[in-house]
């Protein structure tokens, strides 16, 4: 599948943003964060932010941006649909989350329940997004049970090392905020392992034969292509340039996105029981700095290495 | 709407199309594209059509296959486009609605007004049967020439897609799969018409019909061994003795 790069920025910008909102509303739930206000300014400013510029490079992809709008009206069946609406309306539970921990100077009580509720609606947002991918039979890579977690994770994870800078910056402790770095990079890094070892060891139940019927003669081969130049289907699902070098690029996606922030992340742990707020707030950079890249190459490589059915009429063996 | 029709006529127009006489001539494609590019999802645009990178919007685009191994092996002439699925999940990953299935005769359309050309619809059909008009920044795909079928200032025998009535071969029916009295639910019936990627569970309305199977040729007689010719009578006389 062709990655789109306003899809791979979408969906890495919100991801973060969407996983930084999770946190934030959950420490403060668990009263784990004060209500300080330069630190909530900055960190809900920086998830929102995240969020809404992800929402805009999204609409770059479409046809007809102007006609937007109308995506909202679908949600009783579609994830696409279902997945602006829930961008949407997380951002009300959000919202009255800052003007309470920024204007008011509180993020306890009813404006904790605030942050829970933008909480599960951003998880909720991220779902969706993962579900769009997850409900679409005709690409069996995407079809399947890694998805859907591979997308949470990895937005929890950039959220957290996200967390971990702001906190840093602010000189905040912030609970466990590290060690809940560590453990969702563990947990978006066995994910992505989980869901490479499944594409790799399995294949589309569609093949050429049933795509043409023509299993009961034989096997299937195609003989000439119903076109000389390429079309469109050709360009959207026939994208090649990942595929080929998917081996390298999953080792630049595994060390920059797991490999790297893991490590760093447990140099911030050491940082921290050393006093040493400094190269704390350093390692943490670069940690969030190194995930961004991985999860990016790692996104790029979610549609590159996807294969979809219709190419099985264009010569393709397997799906 | 993008949810499928809670009540439908039980009418299930499309196409039966035959695989043992398709020719593969293309000409369902390129008439398809003649009337569609006036049609009710016109245009369908060309891109750099006399450049070096031409490409443009087909709703049907003919494959050809080759299927098993020697004697017993065939060419198939493959004619693809919209099968007007019964659950088509390209209609209901539609956000905005755009993308529907009637209910009264269950043809698949794009409503281009309200399409934001997102394109997930096209990733969910597993036929590539939506191509993207980068023109016009929205999907298109095959009407049923819902302008033919039921156009009234056309003569009867022309109410059928542009593809049924061009075919020089006869290898594409049009009808209501949907009544089992119907000639082509019958034709189906009898020659055993099938779902492309029934395993995807999409119930596609259009049927393809298996090539027929032919008897096995005889195994070929070995060659006498040929006459030498020569312009010589003795020579050929002494020929004809030595192969005695």
């Amino acid at each position: 599948m062709h990655p789109a790069a306003s899809v791979i920025i979408f969906t890495t910008l919100t991801g973060a943003g969407y996983g930084l909102l999770v946190w934030l509303g959950l420490f403060a739930a668990f009263g784990l964060l004060p209500a300080e206000f330069g630190f909530g300014l900055l960190a809900l400013a920086l998830a929102l932010g995240l969020v809404s510029a992800g929402l805009l490079a999204s609409t770059a992809h479409l046809g007809h941006p102007e006609r937007a709008w109308r995506a909202l009206s679908q949600w009783r069946t579609s994830w696409l649909s279902r997945e602006g609406v829930m961008a949407l309306a997380a951002y009300v539970p959000a919202g009255l989350f800052a003007i309470g921990w920024v204007f008011l100077g509180r993020n306890d009580g009813i404006w904790a329940m605030f942050g829970l509720v933008a909480s599960v609606a951003s998880a909720a947002t991220v779902y969706c997004t993962g579900m769009i991918y997850a409900s679409l039979k005709p690409v069996q890579r995407w079809c399947n049970a890694w998805v859907v977690p591979g997308y949470l994770l990895l937005a929890l994870m950039t959220g957290a090392l996200l967390l971990n800078i702001l906190l840093h910056l602010f000189a905040l402790q912030g609970g466990s905020a590290i060690g809940v770095a560590i453990l969702a990079v563990a947990a978006g890094w066995a994910a992505k392992r989980g869901y490479w070892r499944f594409i790799d060891t399995t294949s589309a139940a569609s093949t050429p034969a049933s795509a043409t019927g023509l299993g009961r003669i034989g096997a299937v081969r195609l003989l000439d292509a119903p076109h000389t130049e390429e079309n469109y289907l050709l360009k959207e699902m026939g994208f090649q340039l990942a595929r080929k070098h998917a081996a390298k690029l999953r080792r630049i996606a595994e060390l920059a996105g797991f490999a790297m922030p893991f490590a760093l992340s447990l140099g911030v742990l050491w940082a921290n029981s050393l006093g040493a707020g400094g190269a704390g707030l350093a390692l943490a950079v670069l940690a969030a700095l190194s995930a961004a890249l991985g999860v990016a190459v790692e996104r790029w490589l979610f549609f590159g290495e996807a294969k979809h059915t219709v190419m099985l009429y264009y010569g393709a063996g397997r799906a | 709407m993008t949810a499928l029709p809670a009540a439908n006529s039980g009418k299930k127009l499309g196409l039966v199309i035959d695989l043992d006489t398709c020719v593969g001539c293309h000409a369902c494609a390129v008439n398809c594209k003649q009337w569609n590019s006036g049609g009710h999802m016109a245009p369908l645009t060309d891109t750099a059509p006399y450049g070096a990178d031409a490409a443009g919007v087909w709703f049907n685009r003919i494959h050809s296959f080759e299927a098993g191994e020697g004697a017993a092996g065939r060419t198939v002439h493959f004619p693809r486009s919209c099968l007007h699925c019964e659950t088509p999940a390209c209609v209901t990953v539609c956000p905005t609605g755009a993308s529907y299935k009637r209910a009264e005769d269950g043809i698949v359309l794009v409503n281009e007004a309200t399409c934001i050309g997102c394109k997930l619809c096209s990733w969910a059909c597993p036929y590539g049967a939506r191509e993207f008009d980068d023109d016009s920044g929205t999907m298109k795909k095959c009407t049923l020439c819902i302008d033919r079928i039921y156009n009234t200032n056309l003569a009867e025998v022309d109410r059928v897609p542009a593809c049924v009535s061009t075919c020089p071969a006869n290898a594409r029916h049009f009808g209501d799969l949907g009544d089992p009295n119907s000639a082509v639910s019958r034709l189906v019936r009898e020659r055993g018409g099938y779902d492309l990627m029934p395993e995807l569970d999409y119930k596609p309305v259009n049927k393809y019909l298996p090539p027929r199977s032919r008897p096995a040729l005889p195994p070929a007689k070995p060659l006498a061994p040929a006459a030498i010719d020569t312009a010589s009578a003795l020579l050929r006389w002494v020929d004809r003795a030595l192969s005695r």
